[in-house]
């Protein structure tokens, strides 16, 4: 793999941002900021950490990456199109009638997704079973999953983190997108979710705090996971709400709203894409 | 018809016995184990056996996400937190992925008895027929229940089977025909049909032959699967009969007694009385003082065919 190579992941989750925005336009409603935050993480999963062939999307034995934050699917519907799952235009259709790229994931619509997810929390349990099936089958694949901190406050994340610990399902590798931010503001203003690291720790959960838009420190984050045995893996990975686009950074209002025109082609042209 | 056996006991020896058959079965509990019988598969194949601890959704969850491997989950726990609690999962992971998960739930209804109210759903069947490409079994006793079990295991995708905690008469044979989706009819008759499901499959029998010694000529269908409904028994228990009670251990809001009414009032109305739990919260009591304070028993049976007749 070509990890130490930057710029060829920069340039990707480039790319995955200016899909995002366009199909969030296109479609006038989505969730760009969480999106956005995400995309490094995305990137660095599909492009540089799972074993997966977009040939062949079933694969045995393939790795599993479930979107727990379903919200945050145009990033994963733009990284799947750039990693060769479809023609990435073909998520233009995005939340349009008809479209398999729904608002909010569906495995039976979109190859490459492992898991329809939307529900918060339940993503998060459904990739701890599907490691479960993972030390049944004994095939040494992986499980990953991404989590928003604002999901962290539904009780079944903490349901499925206990068993997680007790299982030692040391195939699982969760992620954190801690942007800070959720619908009704900052998270801990909400309902406070901090400190993250010490509630998994004390969960059985090995931890990782990094830089979510640092490309070496993921993919190092993502290699300390893979040795750890014994426990499962969490990256709390500190990231920034809507990162790359100046007007969306840090801003709670850009959890699910969609640019206009202007927004959108100032957006992109942040991004240096094309419009 | 003399012994008693509880369908959750007929679970149990059915998990042991696919467990043999079945190395994809995986089995999975909320810390009931010892009470949905789930117990003897767990020291029978303790490598394929998963306990969530009391946390149903997340029981939910895993079970979806151990499906998605390749494998057949039977996920069980009490009735009232499978359907209940966990309703949105069983709705969102399991049902919207068509995920191949079993949910098993033991302690359904009223015949929960001492643990009360609580513990009491009449609420599941209601719940769980909503949910696009989702089974529904409700087996009327043990041998049945084992039949119908296979079945549920053999078949793809969500399903949820309906189990009890009381020990209820077996009428069936170990081999008898019984199909999914299929209602059974046990008693021919003329002039009304009682469709029942559950441990009131027994009740309308025995309110039949009450009936009759009335002149009273009642028809029985045992309608096992609530989802998908065999239309065409009720059908022509409609054009034949006239009349049909319905006779559940559940909540006539939403059941067996809805889904006949709604099929028949938009294909072939006729005079429809159910019997069940009549929008109320249980108590705690004796299953049998139980069924008797809250009308679900033969003599309510009796009471609304001649109502009807």
């Amino acid at each position: 793999m070509k990890r130490e190579n930057r710029e060829y992941y920069e340039n990707i989750a480039a790319r995955v941002r200016v899909d995002v925005i366009r199909a969030v336009y296109h479609a006038g409603s989505g969730h760009p900021g969480g999106s956005l935050s995400a995309a490094d993480i995305l990137t660095a999963l599909y492009f540089g950490e799972m074993n997966i062939d977009p040939e062949n999307p079933e694969m045995e034995g393939r790795d599993r990456f479930v979107l727990s934050k379903g919200h945050a699917v145009p990033a994963q519907y733009a990284a799947l199109g750039e990693r060769g799952y479809y023609p990435v235009e073909d998520m233009m259709s995005l939340r349009k009638l008809g479209s398999p790229f729904q608002g909010h994931g569906n495995m039976l619509k979109v190859p490459g997704v492992e898991m329809s997810t939307g529900s918060l929390g339940q993503g998060f349990s459904v990739a701890t079973g599907m490691a479960i099936g993972n030390k049944v089958n004994a095939d040494g694949s992986r499980v990953y999953v991404l989590l928003g901190d604002g999901e962290l406050q539904e009780g079944i994340v903490w349901e499925a983190a206990m068993a997680a610990g007790h299982y030692k399902l040391d195939d699982l590798c969760a992620v954190v997108d801690w942007n800070g931010l959720q619908i009704d503001g900052e998270n801990d203003s909400v309902m406070t979710v901090t400190p993250i690291a010490e509630k998994f720790r004390a969960f059985g959960w090995h931890t990782a705090e990094i830089d979510g838009h640092d490309f070496d420190q993921i993919f190092a984050a993502l290699d300390e996971a893979r040795e750890v045995k014994g426990q499962p893996s969490v990256i709390i990975a500190k990231t920034v709400k809507g990162k790359g686009v100046s007007f969306m950074e840090n801003q709670a209002g850009w959890h699910g709203k969609a640019p206009d025109e202007e927004q959108a082609k100032k957006a992109v042209e942040e991004l240096g894409g094309e419009w | 018809m003399a012994d008693k056996i509880a369908t959750r006991a007929a679970y149990g020896e059915f998990l042991v016995e696919e467990g043999a058959r079945n190395p994809d079965l995986i089995v999975m509990d909320a810390d009931l184990s010892g009470s949905t019988k789930t117990k003897d598969f767990a020291k029978k194949y303790p490598d394929r056996f998963f306990n969530a601890g009391i946390a149903e959704q997340n029981l939910m969850g895993m079970a979806t996400g151990i499906a998605l491997s390749g494998k057949t989950v039977c996920a069980s726990t009490f009735a009232m937190f499978a359907s209940g609690r966990a309703f949105e999962i069983i709705r969102n992971s399991i049902g919207y992925t068509g995920a191949n998960v079993k949910v098993c739930a033991t302690h359904a209804g009223i015949t929960v008895g001492e643990d009360g109210a609580s513990h009491q759903t009449f609420e599941d069947l209601a719940l769980m027929r909503t949910i696009p490409g989702m089974t529904v079994v409700s087996p009327c006793d043990a041998a049945s229940a084992k039949i119908l079990l296979k079945q549920v295991v053999d078949m793809k995708g969500p399903a949820y089977v309906r189990l009890g905690r009381a020990g209820v008469p077996v009428f069936y044979d170990g081999d008898a025909e019984l199909t999914l989706g299929k209602g059974n009819q046990l008693r021919e008759g003329r002039d009304v049909t009682v469709i029942a499901n559950g441990i009131m499959v027994a009740s309308a029998m025995d309110a039949a032959s009450q009936l009759a010694e009335e002149g009273i000529d009642v028809r029985v269908i045992d309608m096992h699967t609530i989802k998908p409904l065999d239309t065409d028994i009720i059908r022509k228990a409609a054009e034949e009969t006239g009349k049909i009670v319905t006779a559940e251990e559940h909540s006539v809001i939403g059941g067996l007694g809805s889904a006949v009414a709604e099929f028949t009032s938009r294909e072939c109305p006729v005079k429809i009385a159910m019997v069940g739990q009549q929008d109320v919260y249980g108590e705690s009591g004796k299953p049998d003082e139980l069924r008797d304070k809250y009308g679900m028993t033969a003599r309510d049976i009796v009471a609304a065919v001649r109502a009807l007749y």
